[in-house]
């Protein structure tokens, strides 16, 4: 994945971060202090396999996230990860998604263009046969009260 | 025996005679007997599906999910181009122009049907509105939703968006849409039970080729359908994790 530049801010003006995933991967990203809302009306739903790389995203997904359907399929989910999530709210979903439970929570996305946008994610596995073959998320409109919550709340589990 | 052919009751009322035209159409192209049983209302289908009388039935997602999970039914067709969407809607005379509007206390009216519920409750999360702090009321129709909203009995009301758009122009010009939803994944299906799983390929070629003969596009009409179209199992799977992602 490669790291954002200066040139994707659209005009805006971003703050550095230097983000290293789960996995030991680091990129360099951007955050501009401007919300995208989320349109009224739609659900965002990505599917990955087992590992979190992303198989499918639907419309609204690929309109939301600023990226192109081809800058998306095939890379690891943590492309969304904004600077200001905790990693504890990431390891929870993770450890509750592999034991095969339901994971809902208010997350923070980052987009292409260092804007952000909140939704209110549910993540669930996907069972076959018994066997766990990926993951499907659907992302909705959030409570305006709860994202306040969650923004105050992040900062302190950082 | 006669196949059973179930009915989801949470369509359009004016469908039901065309649904008589489709399973003729059915029996005829399949040369099996089938009897159509229309559900008046969500508790006799679910009586149905409980006592395991149902062979063939077109289902909305939120049953079709408990069909396939638990009792095995396989996915046959889904009518073309016609996802299940949802619509909040107010009267014109009151004030409310958004979800944004409304406040704790707000009176909904809603009915059975369950996925129009769920996506109408969603519709309304934006706005910190919940089961525990709106004063929700079943009604046994959409037309009667929209009369509760129209005498002021209700706030904002919950519709199947095909019904509300078919509503008589008179009412629908007192009803002002504050969302519609626009899921587009989610959609009614056409399963079989797995007892008669050898017979369900004949049954889906029949179905798949229904709009090729005239006879057949003619009992489409009559229930609001285009054409039906193929479904695979992962198909119905994903729609289910969708349905579970979005429920309790
Ligand atoms: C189906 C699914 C959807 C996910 N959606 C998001 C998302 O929208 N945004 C996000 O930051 N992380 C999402 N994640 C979590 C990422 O995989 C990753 O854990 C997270 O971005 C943090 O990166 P890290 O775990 O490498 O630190 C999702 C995971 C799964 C399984």
């Amino acid at each position: 994945m490669r790291d954002m530049t200066l040139d994707d801010l659209q005009g805006e003006i971003g703050v550095e971060h230097l983000l290293t995933y789960a996995d030991g991967r680091r990129r360099r990203v951007f955050a501009v202090d401007l919300e995208v809302p989320f349109p009224e009306g739609r659900l965002i739903v990505s599917r990955t396999d087992p590992s979190g790389v992303i198989t499918q995203a639907n419309e609204s997904f690929v309109a939301m996230s600023g990226y192109s359907i081809d800058e998306l399929i095939g890379q690891p989910h943590y492309i969304l990860r904004h600077p200001d999530m905790p990693a504890a709210a990431f390891k929870d979903l993770w450890d509750t998604v592999r034991r095969g439970e339901k994971w809902t929570g208010y997350v923070k996305n980052l987009r292409k263009d260092g804007a952000y946008y909140w939704v209110f994610a549910s993540v669930v596995p996907n069972i076959r046969d018994g066997c766990i073959v990926g993951y499907t998320s659907v992302r909705r409109k959030p409570s305006r009260r709860k994202v306040a919550e969650a923004a105050a709340l992040y900062p302190a589990l950082k | 025996m006669p196949l059973t052919f179930t009915v989801s009751p949470d369509f359009n009322a004016r469908y039901l005679p065309g649904w008589y035209v489709v399973n003729t159409w059915l029996q005829r192209h399949t040369g099996e007997s089938i009897h159509l049983e229309g559900c008046d209302d969500f508790d006799s289908l679910h009586r149905a599906m409980r006592d395991d009388r149902i062979d063939l039935v077109y289902a909305n997602s939120f049953d079709a999910a408990r069909l396939v999970r638990d009792h095995g039914f396989i996915a046959v067709a889904r009518p073309h181009g016609r996802p299940d969407e949802a619509v909040v809607a107010a009267a014109t005379r009151s004030t409310l122009n958004s979800i944004d509007d409304l406040r704790p206390g707000t009176r909904v009216a809603t009915t059975d049907n369950p996925d129009v519920h769920m996506m109408g409750m969603i519709m309304l999360e934006p706005a910190d509105l919940d089961a525990s702090n709106l004063v929700v009321e079943q009604r046994p129709s959409f037309v009667l939703v929209a009369k509760s909203l129209l005498n002021g009995e209700s706030d904002v009301g919950f519709f199947l968006a095909e019904t509300f758009d078919e509503l008589s122009a008179t009412v629908r010009h007192q009803l002002r849409v504050l969302v519609r939803s626009e899921i587009q994944v989610i959609s009614h299906l056409v399963l079989a039970h797995p007892r008669i799983g050898d017979r369900v390929d004949a049954i889906r070629r029949s179905l798949l080729l229904m709009h090729s003969d005239e006879r057949g596009r003619a009992a489409l009409a009559d229930v609001g359908v285009e054409h039906w179209e193929p479904v695979d199992h992962e198909d119905v799977e994903f729609m289910i994790d969708l349905m579970v992602a979005l429920t309790g």
